[in-house]
């Protein structure tokens, strides 16, 4: 159950070098690619079962062979590293470490969709990262694998990385698009998808930095050579960034169907929660996934245990299971506070909606009040019901899925820990006291 | 006179070839990265020198300019200390440092301190999670991870030592 592919020579010294990358095998799917037509290069990326790491989970190869190729319109390849959902932080970590895996994705990539100019979005907060990433493609570009006529193929590429200006909604695609165009980042009502209006009103793939940095095992090695590792649907391997109350927080690479109880308590991975305490609850794919408490995150609600694949964490539905999602795996032990960390994650959406659809932007911030007065000791009993149903009346009445995000958390940690909100109404001091106050730093 | 210096009016310039031809709009969050490097914050001069410079109205610059969180539409201290608020963090004592960040600076978050060397600021998830409480300074924006109060008054005696 350990094997990597992203993280295999992470460890090598120099590994952000060109040098060291190239010694260690890099760019070596350069070559295979170009002595593939585009299409079969889309081919093996579909047979590899690859799904996006973005949080969605949508099937890459398909995304690409949507992309409309009978325009002659040009095509781009836009990758999302806005990374800014709470909990999540391997996309920085990759591009930071081994910045050319994604150089390379991105050049086999555009060389499938047929880009001749691609882009990557990073959010502007990762100044750091965008200076390595400027430096290794420069180094990419004097290597020849950046370009015209890259090796001889006749293929030629440029890629540019793009600043964003701190926004969590630029990381939903369509308003990614909106804001490599210079504007707000107002997301885009869909349809049309960008496979066939995107960027500049052109046929665009939008992917995440996982996901391409992907495809370059996959022409190396095969589409089933990638789909025969992980676990049914769920193939291959998946970053998890792990943090919380656990020994090792840090960024891992599982195998897809890796048991939740071996994640988090092997010194492998998380290596178990500190100072002997117990398990409480675990936000297993990124703060917009519903948050599941330790028994139902340790098996489902049939007693299978719990695996980290697509299908096996969200077994159950909404009723008991959860989502994949970006991969930003929260821990929580005994001691946190379940209306707290829910009253943060809700003023953090209020923050982040964009403000266009109604149902988003007023019901994010009733959320983040009613859970405040909850917090501190002023809530009322039907405020509990009262955070059901705004929840309920945000969840599919919006452009975007921002709205899902915000609903999601409050509706599954009321259904899991009702009980923990009604302790924190009928008797505050028990719990809110423990707590320190110092809200107004957080509510500015 | 411009006010934004020909070297940082030379790099919008050259950001622009970026872009397609007609859409050097798309220049605009790059450039107002470099002109508040510059300026340390977004004067409405500056912005409208990057209106000019992009052939766009100077109300597209100031929509954008406020809806991004990055950029400062107010004056700040030579330094912005931008700390994580965001759940995670919370989780492993951001509350607390925030707190006494306020009470060593002696102001609250969105204010400067009165030498004009640091602003302090909140800023929801750096994706650096596993490693918090992380804050970053502008104008660099270099990551700090793992601060603790002794830390915290390391850098800022740093940045009093910098900004002499
Ligand atoms: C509010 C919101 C924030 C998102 N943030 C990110 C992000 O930071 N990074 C990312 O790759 N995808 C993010 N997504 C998902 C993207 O919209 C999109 O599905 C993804 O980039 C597609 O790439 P993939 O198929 O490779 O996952 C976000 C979605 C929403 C609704
Ligand atoms: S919560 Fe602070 S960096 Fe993610």
């Amino acid at each position: 159950m350990s094997k990597k592919i992203l993280l295999q020579h992470i460890n090598v010294p120099g590994i952000n070098t060109l040098e060291t990358y190239v010694s260690h095998g890099g760019y070596q799917s350069l070559k295979k690619a170009f002595s593939m037509t585009p299409d079969e290069v889309t081919e093996e990326v579909k047979k590899s079962g690859l799904r996006g790491r973005g949080g969605a989970g949508f099937p890459t190869g398909m995304k690409w062979s949507f992309l409309d190729k009978k325009t002659d319109k040009p095509r781009y390849l836009v990758c999302n590293a806005d990374e800014s959902e709470p909990g999540t932080f391997k996309d920085r970590y990759l591009m930071q470490n081994i910045p050319h895996a994604l150089i390379e994705g991105m050049i086999v990539s555009s060389y499938a969709l047929g880009a001749k100019t691609s882009y990557i979005y990073v959010r502007g907060e990762m100044m750091h990262v965008i200076r390595i990433l400027e430096a290794a493609i420069k180094d990419a570009y004097r290597a020849g694998y950046l370009g015209n006529n890259i090796l001889g193929s006749n293929y030629s590429l440029d890629l540019f990385v793009h600043p964003g200006g701190g926004a969590y909604i630029c990381g939903e695609e369509t308003a990614l698009l909106e804001s490599l165009e210079g504007n707000r980042g107002n997301p885009r009502n869909k349809p049309p998808f960008p496979a066939v209006w995107g960027l500049y009103g052109c046929p665009t793939v939008v992917n995440n930095v996982e996901t391409i940095s992907d495809v370059p095992w996959i022409i190396n090695n095969g589409g089933d050579a990638y789909a025969s590792i992980g676990i049914g649907k769920s193939t291959g391997t998946k970053l998890i960034s792990a943090c919380g109350n656990i020994n090792r927080p840090g960024v891992y690479e599982i195998e897809l169907g890796l048991s939740v109880e071996e994640f988090i308590y092997s010194d492998q991975y998380c290596g178990g929660i500190p100072n002997g305490k117990k398990l409480k609850a675990v936000v297993a794919g990124g703060s917009s996934v519903p948050i599941l408490p330790a028994d139902l995150i340790l098996k489902t609600a049939n007693g299978d245990p719990r695996l980290m694949s697509y299908e096996s964490l969200s077994d159950g539905g909404f009723v008991s299971g959860t989502m994949l999602g970006s991969g930003g795996f929260i821990v929580y032990d005994e001691d946190q506070c379940i209306v707290r960390n829910l009253w943060n994650f809700s003023r953090f959406y209020h923050h982040e909606s964009c403000g266009q659809c109604s149902p988003c932007r007023e019901g994010t911030g009733w959320m983040e009040k009613v859970l405040h007065r909850i917090e501190n000791g002023h809530g009322k009993m039907s405020d509990i019901d009262l955070l059901v149903d705004v929840a309920k009346k945000i969840e599919g009445k919006t452009i975007c899925p921002l709205g899902e995000a915000a609903a999601w958390p409050v509706a599954s940690a009321i259904r899991h820990f009702r009980a923990e909100f009604e302790e924190h109404i009928k008797n505050p001091d028990s719990c809110c006291k423990k707590h320190l106050h110092s809200e107004h730093a957080l509510i500015h | 006179m411009t006010i934004l210096s020909s070297n940082t009016i030379q790099e919008i310039n050259n950001i622009k070839s970026r872009y397609p031809e007609g859409r050097e709009k798309s220049a605009l969050i790059p450039a107002l990265h470099l002109a508040q490097a510059e300026q340390g914050w977004l004067p409405v001069q500056a912005m409208n020198e990057v209106a000019e410079l992009l052939k766009i109205q100077p109300i597209e610059v100031y929509e954008v300019a406020t809806f991004y969180t990055m950029f400062h539409i107010k004056k700040v201290g030579k330094y912005v200390i931008e700390v994580c608020r965001t759940g995670p963090c919370c989780n492993v004592g951001a509350e607390e440092l925030i707190q006494y960040m306020e009470e060593k600076l002696k102001i609250k978050v969105g204010e400067t301190t009165e030498d004009g060397l640091i602003t302090l600021k909140t800023v929801e998830c750096l994706a650096a999670c596993g490693t918090g409480p992380v804050l970053q300074i502008g104008p660099d924006y270099i990551y700090q991870e793992q601060i603790t109060k002794e830390k915290f008054d390391q850098l800022v005696e740093d940045l009093k030592i910098k900004g002499r």
